[in-house]
């Protein structure tokens, strides 16, 4: 397995000015992360790990400290459009059919028609949406809608796949399957992914790396690289290791409380 | 359809109904004086002991003659329904369009500056919501502006828009369609303000990581969610522009127009003819807003919103 530095962060720091005086969004943030790690970001809201990931994506800048992604600046990253960002809200636009909104990124970036339509077919089989791109948004489920936006953060074949909570409004049923659907197509396209959630469990189930975070200020508590193999299914979940892992990431959550 | 249709079938009779009822105080003064010279005996039976009363004591006193006179007269104070439609038929169909007693021929003149006004109103509109939404200074220093500009009464603007631009040569359709547009382009600049500002951050932001330019934002995110806010604001400004016109025919001497005929009818005092160009405005109007309405339904079905 290829082991080539895709972000790497040293003492990143971000300050926002407010009206109530400078509020530590990230204080000091060292991590690496190697091409194909699935790594995820966990912490109570307010301990930066949304924050982290604007970063990396080049939506915020450090205050201090510095950043590469691809071995190149956010900024120049964002210029060759190295990543692909899935938000919390699918944000579909209502005035697209599905296939609408997965061409949008390929429009803006100026693919041809044919390629285009090969690429956008070709995004919505691997997430399972095949038979769905002349839909409106409003006509799929919540959780068809965010497949459907991962579907288009997918399409331009960016290396590295951001994604904010993108499960986080979805109930517990339909995020174990997305979950299953997401570890699936990690391993077929080999991304390196980074994942923000508030949930453990679905931390442990998919990465390869969990980093905990802790607020006031933001920062990290623990890395965990975890021992459980690629292949995962959803049972996995009963194993003492998996249980293992979920319990350091819960005792790291607790340790970042014990400020406050 | 016939669940939407009876409801306001009984509205329209309501109203006529009260229409009717109405002009017989209203027009009772008249009425009694018409009945007088026509040999009934009337209480009370002089002009000027019945100036001082009102229409419904009147009415009250005199019944029959009221009601056999109050419907029917030639220059009524209110005239009914039947005449207004008797005038309207008679200066439409009866007439040729060409002809200068033709309401058709004065609703056009009024159409004309009222579309081209409201064409120039909804563009400058665009175009100065879009500079109010992308420059800072701009949204600070235009936006007050703008609102101050419609508390102005456009009574009374309007003769001096008219004496100013006559003085540069411009006389005729220009300065009624710029009146107009002067009404029209208020809405417009709100609406769409508001609809370019529609799109949540995260919408913008994720522009951004696809390292979007500033016109592709505009043209495919932008835009077109401004779309519904665009239609909500241009039915106001139809409506607007129309007025706009109007109140535009009035101070240049009422040559042609509605707002021309709306003042010659209030000069010579026809009412009936005031009455049905005032119908015909209203007719007009409720076309143009319709006819929005259903270019908005079509758009928004294409664009897959309902």
């Amino acid at each position: 397995m290829d082991i080539t530095t895709v972000i790497e962060a040293q003492n990143l720091s971000l300050t926002f000015q407010t009206n109530d005086g400078p509020v530590h969004a990230l204080k000091d943030v060292s991590l690496t992360i190697s091409k194909g790690d699935f790594v995820s970001f966990i912490g109570p809201s307010g301990c930066g790990k949304t924050t982290f990931l604007r970063v990396m994506a080049d939506l915020e800048q450090p205050t201090s400290g510095a950043i590469t992604v691809n071995g190149v600046s956010p900024a120049e990253a964002r210029k060759a459009r190295a990543y692909g960002y899935v938000f919390q809200a699918a944000g579909l636009y209502p005035w697209r059919t599905i296939g609408g909104n997965i061409r949008l990124p390929l429009e803006i970036m100026g693919y041809s028609t044919p390629e285009k339509t090969e690429r956008v077919n070709r995004v919505l089989e691997l997430v399972d949406l095949g038979g769905f791109e002349k839909k409106f948004p409003w006509q799929l489920s919540g959780g068809m809608q965010q497949r459907a936006s991962i579907a288009r953060a997918l399409a331009f074949d960016a290396d590295i796949l951001l994604m904010d909570e993108p499960f986080g409004a979805l109930d517990e049923i339909v995020r174990d399957h997305l979950n299953e659907q997401l570890l699936a197509l990690w391993d077929r396209t080999r991304k390196t992914i980074g994942f923000v959630t508030h949930s453990i469990p679905e931390a442990v189930y998919l990465s390869t790396k969990i980093v905990v975070m802790s607020p006031r200020p933001g920062r990290i508590t623990d890395v965990i690289e975890s021992t459980l193999p690629r292949e995962r299914p959803l049972d996995i979940r009963d194993t003492p290791e998996f249980l293992e892992i979920a319990h350091r990431v819960r005792d790291g959550l607790r340790t970042g409380h014990a400020y406050d | 359809m016939t669940r939407a249709l009876f409801p306001i079938l009984v509205m329209i009779i309501a109203i006529v109904v009260l229409w009717f009822v109405a002009m017989l105080p209203m027009n009772a003064h008249q009425a009694v004086l018409e009945a007088e010279r026509a040999g009934a005996i009337v209480n009370p039976d002089t002009a000027s002991a019945r100036t001082g009363l009102s229409g419904w004591t009147l009415l009250y006193r005199n019944f029959e003659p009221v009601t056999e006179y109050a419907w029917m007269q030639e220059r009524p104070r209110l005239p009914g329904p039947h005449q207004v439609f008797a005038e309207l038929w008679n200066t439409t169909v009866e007439k040729k369009v060409t002809s200068k007693r033709s309401l058709i021929y004065h609703s056009w003149i009024t159409l004309s500056a009222t579309l081209l006004g409201f064409a120039l109103g909804s563009v400058f509109g665009i175009l100065l919501a879009i500079g109010i939404v992308y420059s800072r200074v701009m949204d600070l220093s235009v936006m007050p502006w703008v609102i101050a500009s419609q508390t102005i009464p456009i009574l009374a603007l309007a003769p001096m828009i008219i004496v100013v631009l006559n003085a540069v040569g411009l006389s005729g359709l220009v300065p009624k369609a710029i009146i107009s547009m002067y009404l029209s382009f208020f809405p417009v600049v709100v609406g769409m303000v508001k609809g370019l500002r529609s799109p949540e951050i995260m919408q913008l932001d994720q522009m951004r990581t696809w390292f979007a330019t500033g016109g592709q934002t505009f043209w495919k995110l932008r835009l077109p969610a401004s779309i519904p806010y665009l239609f909500a604001s241009l039915k106001v400004a139809i409506a607007a522009s129309l007025v706009g016109a109007i109140v535009g025919e009035l101070p240049t001497g009422a040559v042609a127009g509605l707002g021309a005929r709306l003042l010659a009818g209030s000069y010579y005092g026809q009412t009936i003819q005031i009455w049905s160009a005032l119908l015909m405005a209203a007719g007009l109007a409720a076309v143009m807003v319709g006819l929005i309405g259903l270019i908005q339904r079509i758009v928004l079905k294409r664009m897959g919103v309902f």
